[in-house]
């Protein structure tokens, strides 16, 4: 029964990874890049919108675990929206195929500013394995500026976490 | 005179704290469903944050919008205000008292709805036509179990006025009804679907064929945003208030008693709380119904008002 479930869990208390520090280095040199651009801060509050530019789907499956009771991203102020215009960051994922680079474009012209644009994996950072390949053209940079990259292949919840708050410290302070 | 001054001065201070608990409902009963998952989710000032946020940004508007989709937005907020100001929160005999009609503040809701499906339609997407059609489909079951609801209140009390009904109910004269269960379990059911919330409609929903609010506002951004995210917290509010001044009124202070108003303030938060509560609990142990299932599930509740009404004729007579 869903209200036995729902008594054990009250009970057992949060399953929620406790959260170490955030990343002071790279959320100093992004609220840096911040005050030089004199862009307004939006504070402890950032709605992201994934966009899949041909990704193999092995990093969406990482993001998607980010919503899980393990790493819970909503405690941090961020949360995801189905809507480009609702967004302030976009989660770029993929090589940037040709077929999907006109609509990265036109997300990122749909996205309200001030708007931050993170790759996320090796494919959105420079192409990864598909390097070279004459379908993408290679890498989130190709088509819209990037301001924050996380590695991995995918990488893991904990490195994206790490990541996105990083822009919520350089937000926040 | 004093009365009068203090009456406003009840108002004005209604107002304030019904600007300011909206948020923080929305962030609370987030916070409560986080819980409930095994989650620590976000505190619950978020909301709050969320709307700051919103309006620090740069709206961005379709070339195909028309003025509509611009004066939504506001249209929408300030008659959900205007309904708010009229719902009795912690004190009753407010400056608003003698306008305080059940019918103002639905025609007021259904003025706020209209104009956000209108907006919804006016730049012509496919999600935004999905989720006005929806929303009119949904309000036009609805309605009828609202005028259900003022009907059967307003044969019990006398008048349609919310601020009479609630001070006529405060005083406990007519004791326990089944009219007054089924009248109660009637709003209930209206509060949670104009309201969107599960069973009818998913508020955290990112899957825009399952949208119905979502998807009216998908094309919303910035200030315009903040409005209508700012509307719907302020309309639960005013819907918890709604449901706790008519079937939960004691401790409510007379606007002429100021010496009342905080402990009435304090009774108003735990009311709030607790409705806050049940509703995470039911949405956290219910899933969303199929958009064809939720007329028949309204149909329920136009069927509970009706009952009410004849419970009520069968006991008093037509006299």
């Amino acid at each position: 029964m869903v209200w036995n479930r729902i008594a054990r869990t009250l009970r057992a208390g949060p399953l929620t990874e406790p959260a170490g520090a955030a990343d002071e280095a790279t959320a100093h040199a992004l609220a840096e890049r911040l005050h030089a651009a004199s862009q307004a801060r939006l504070g402890r509050s950032l709605a992201i919108r994934q966009v899949d530019a041909g990704s193999c789907n092995g990093c969406e499956l990482e993001i998607h675990m980010l919503n899980s009771v393990v790493y819970d991203l909503e405690r941090f102020g961020l949360h995801f929206v189905a809507s480009p215009r609702h967004a302030d960051v976009l989660l770029v994922t993929g090589p940037v195929t040709k077929s999907m680079h006109d609509a990265l474009l036109r997300t990122h012209g749909a996205t309200p500013d001030p708007k931050w644009v993170v790759a996320v994996g090796d494919c959105a950072i420079d192409g990864g394995v598909f390097k070279g390949s004459y379908a993408i053209t290679g890498g989130t940079d190709s088509a819209v500026p990037v301001d924050l990259t996380i590695r991995g292949c995918p990488p893991s919840p904990a490195a994206l976490l790490d990541g996105l708050r990083s822009l919520v410290e350089a937000n926040g302070r | 005179m004093v009365s009068a001054l203090l009456g406003l001065l009840a108002l004005v201070l209604h107002l304030a704290l019904m600007l300011a608990a909206a948020p923080l409902l929305t962030g609370l009963i987030r916070r409560i469903k986080a819980r409930l998952v095994g989650r620590i989710g976000p505190p619950v000032t978020q909301p709050a944050r969320d709307l700051l946020r919103l309006l620090r940004k740069q709206p961005v508007v379709s070339e195909s919008a028309s003025w509509v989709f611009r004066a939504a937005p506001a249209t929408s907020f300030a008659a959900t205000l205007a309904a708010a100001a009229l719902v009795p929160s912690f004190a009753l005999d407010m400056s608003t008292a003698p306008f305080a009609d059940l019918l103002v503040v639905a025609g007021l809701l259904a003025l706020s709805r209209a104009a956000t499906a209108l907006a919804a339609l006016d730049t012509g997407t496919a999600f935004g036509g999905i989720g006005a059609s929806r929303e009119m489909t949904f309000s036009a079951f609805a309605e009828p179990a609202m005028f259900l609801v003022i009907y059967t209140l307003a044969l019990l009390v006398g008048t349609t006025n919310l601020d009479a009904i609630a001070g006529v109910l405060r005083e406990g004269a007519l004791g326990l009804r089944v009219s007054l269960g089924l009248v109660a379990l009637t709003g209930l059911v209206v509060a949670i679907a104009e309201n969107g919330r599960i069973p009818v409609d998913n508020p955290a929903t990112h899957l825009e064929l399952t949208m119905v609010h979502e998807a009216m506002v998908l094309e919303y951004s910035g200030r315009h945003l903040a409005l209508i995210e700012a509307g719907a917290m302020l309309r639960l509010l005013l819907w918890a208030s709604l449901l706790a001044a008519v079937f939960a009124p004691f401790g409510m202070a007379n606007a002429d008693a100021p010496l009342r108003w905080l402990p009435a303030i304090g009774l108003w938060a735990v009311k709030l709380g607790l409705l806050a509560a049940v509703l995470a609990l039911f949405e956290t142990g219910t899933a969303k119904m199929r958009v064809f299932r939720v007329p028949e599930f309204l149909g329920i509740a136009v069927l509970l008002g009706l009952l009410a009404a004849i419970f009520l004729f069968i006991s008093q007579g037509f006299a």
